[in-house]
């Protein structure tokens, strides 16, 4: 199935901002991070279409699933 | 020995009294609310002779305390008719508190048509007539008065949109570089040049250190608060990185970005407006991708941003200026966003009300959206010289709509709406809507929690939980306003346990006392208490503290989120 990936800030760096891959049924954030090297103590925010979500969450066919760092401001 | 001044510029005089016990424990927004309730009528008119101006450092400024050099400036304000504290970074903070200036109190109007300077050294305070600087800009204040008096003077002034009474004018304070922070909500600026003072310098050469009662146990304790904000990710890093800016694709991506004067939650350009792309371009043009805004801090969340020529254009540009320039009126060019904010320092006046009001501005047909440079022009020709236009527009959001009868202007207590969609990020709605100082992200900055996953997670789309988490945080950040500490120690307090401890410590070492967290507590809820009091005799009920109708009917994208809160859900706010 394909996801549409987006990383943020530091995420980015060595890797990439957004891109459309295909991965296993069933796979989860967790997962997706790990491939890309990701320590999940860095994973701060997980949003699945514009949700939030948990690293264990199920993704499906055409997720959008986006990963930020810890980050924040105002 | 810790002091307060008086200036009455109705007849020019000054005076240096001692601090009345009651006021002894209070510092920054704490004095400046207590001072304003105590001794402004609530009804009066905000820019007659007998609003006070108040500036107040914090409990902690002066001190080497990490993060903790912010100056709290308070009146009733203008724009919004409330009382008001607005605090800001720069140099005059910590020079007023090492010269024993615990509040400096401005009051009523000079009868003839004069402007004034005031200047702040170990002689007190001396009023002054001044001709030169009038009608200039900031920047022009600051280089002028640089040349005058030295480098090391410190400043406060106000641009022609503070001279002109606009109520979005600011108040400026030089910062390290010589540049701009500013005391930008509320319409201070209006303010001080209704009292006809164009600008404060400070000299405070002679002063001596602040006074710690116990060095020993401040050591410490400042030891241990700044390693947390440190180790905290977003302290740590991410500010110091990326800036506040890196905010923009996180609310875009969770879909309380406000687009296009709030119709959607998204804007298709967020990428080129991002934290991310300003890092990039920023490091690409030799400017400074981290700075502090006063000595001492640590985190940095500032920056220097040049332009193709790696020339200077602007510092301190904020996630919510590049919103609302950027996303509200769909500007998606960085130099243009830049640029206007350094009009919009220079000219004197708020870059949140600003943004906010040139999206309901092409709401009403004065430019369409994405004109980037149609607001550079309108900041240059019609705000900075104070046309008819100008002085509608420089009145802000509200002022606008009511002129041009645009429906959708979304301000609560007159005051513009920043950069949080309230109906996908319902906390914050719950913060703008109670607040005693009209819309006000500062105020209790639930993002943390309903977007961060800051001190817990808060689901930002349901209501449950949101009246509570926006009570607990705006009695938390009314106490630490009260500290001079930077509101992004709130990000580390939030949690890092040894955090809030360290700084309660810091209190105590410093003037030998013992708070509690209980104390701090209670500080909060008087703080907000002695606000909501004085709006009370101001007019103001529970009526006022409600969201713009069309929040209510017209659901954003992409959740198709509605604020949806009842009238008393949003009152048990105040239920403490
Ligand atoms: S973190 Fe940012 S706002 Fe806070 S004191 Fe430092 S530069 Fe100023």
């Amino acid at each position: 199935m394909e996801i549409t990936v987006k990383l943020f800030a530091m995420f980015r760096v060595g890797r990439f901002a957004a891109g459309t891959y295909k991965y296993r049924d069933g796979i989860t954030p967790a997962d997706i991070a790990g491939e890309l090297k990701i320590p999940e103590k860095d994973v701060g925010i997980v949003l699945v279409n514009s949700r939030h979500a948990k690293l264990d969450h199920r993704l499906f066919e055409g997720d959008t699933l986006s990963l930020f760092p810890l980050v924040g401001g105002g | 020995m810790d002091k307060i001044i008086r200036v009455n510029m109705a007849d020019l005089s000054t005076r240096i009294e001692a601090v009345p016990a009651e006021w002894a424990g209070l510092g920054g927004r704490g004095l400046t609310s207590t001072i304003v309730a105590a001794e402004v009528p609530p009804t009066c008119h905000p820019l007659g002779p007998s609003n006070k101006l108040v500036f107040a450092p914090g409990l902690l400024t002066g001190t080497p305390a990490a993060n903790s050099g912010r100056l709290s400036a308070g009146a009733k304000s203008p724009l919004t008719g409330t009382i008001k504290e607005s605090n800001a970074g720069g140099t005059a903070a910590q020079m007023l508190a090492r010269l024993g200036i615990k509040a400096l109190i401005i009051e009523g109007i000079p009868k003839a048509d004069t402007w004034y300077s005031l200047h702040v050294s170990m002689d007190g305070v001396a009023v002054q007539e001044e001709t030169e600087l009038v009608g200039k800009g900031n920047f022009a204040v600051i280089e002028a008065l640089e040349a005058r008096l030295g480098k090391k003077t410190g400043i406060l002034t106000i641009g022609p949109a503070g001279e002109l009474k606009m109520t979005a004018a600011n108040i400026s304070v030089k910062d390290p570089d010589s540049k701009i922070r500013s005391h930008g909500r509320g319409g201070l600026g209006a303010v001080m040049g209704s009292k006809k003072i164009k600008f404060i310098s400070i000299n405070d050469e002679g002063a001596p250190k602040v006074p710690i009662a116990d060095p020993e146990k401040f050591r410490t304790a400042s030891r241990a608060f700044a390693k947390a904000l440190l180790d905290h990710p977003v302290s740590g890093e991410g500010l110091p990185t990326y800036g506040t800016n890196v905010l923009v694709n996180i609310l875009h991506e969770a879909g309380g970005l406000p687009t296009r004067n709030f119709t959607a939650g998204q804007f298709d350009s967020h990428d080129k407006i991002s934290g991310e792309t300003l890092h990039e371009t920023i490091a690409a043009r030799g400017g400074k991708t981290k700075h502090g805004c006063h000595a001492g801090c640590i985190i940095q969340c500032s920056q220097v941003y040049h332009d193709k020529e790696g020339k200077y254009v602007t510092s301190g540009f904020e996630y919510e200026t590049i919103w609302g320039l950027g996303a509200d009126c769909c500007v998606d060019n960085l130099d243009d966003i830049a640029r206007a904010d350094n009009l919009m320092d220079d000219i004197g006046i708020d870059s949140i009300e600003t943004a906010v009001m040139f999206g309901v501005a092409m709401e009403a047909g004065i430019l369409p959206f994405g004109d980037g440079k149609g607001i550079i022009r309108l900041l240059e020709e019609e705000i900075a010289k104070g046309t008819a236009l100008g002085r509608i527009l420089g009145g802000g959001a509200g002022s606008v709509g009511k002129a041009y009868g645009v429906t959708r202007v979304p301000v609560v207590k007159n005051q513009g709406i920043p950069a949080y969609d309230p109906r996908s990020v319902k906390g914050i709605g719950i913060t703008y809507a109670t607040s005693t100082m009209g819309a006000d992200h500062t105020a209790g900055y639930t993002i943390a929690t309903n977007i961060l996953n800051v001190g817990g997670f808060v689901d930002p789309l349901k209501k449950d939980g949101q009246v509570e988490l926006s009570r607990n945080l705006q009695i938390a950040t009314a106490a630490v306003d009260s500290t001079g500490m930077c509101i992004f120690v709130a990000f580390p307090a939030l949690d890092i346990p040894e955090c809030l401890p360290a700084l309660i410590d810091m209190i105590n070492a410093r003037f030998g006392i013992s708070l509690t967290g209980d104390d701090v507590t209670n500080l909060g809820k008087y703080i907000l208490k002695t606000e909501r009091q004085f709006n009370i005799a101001a007019g103001f009920t529970s009526e006022h503290d409600r969201l713009p109708e069309f929040f209510k009917s017209e659901p954003v994208a992409p959740h198709n989120a509605v604020w949806d809160f009842s009238d008393a859900e949003i009152d048990e706010f105040w239920n403490f």
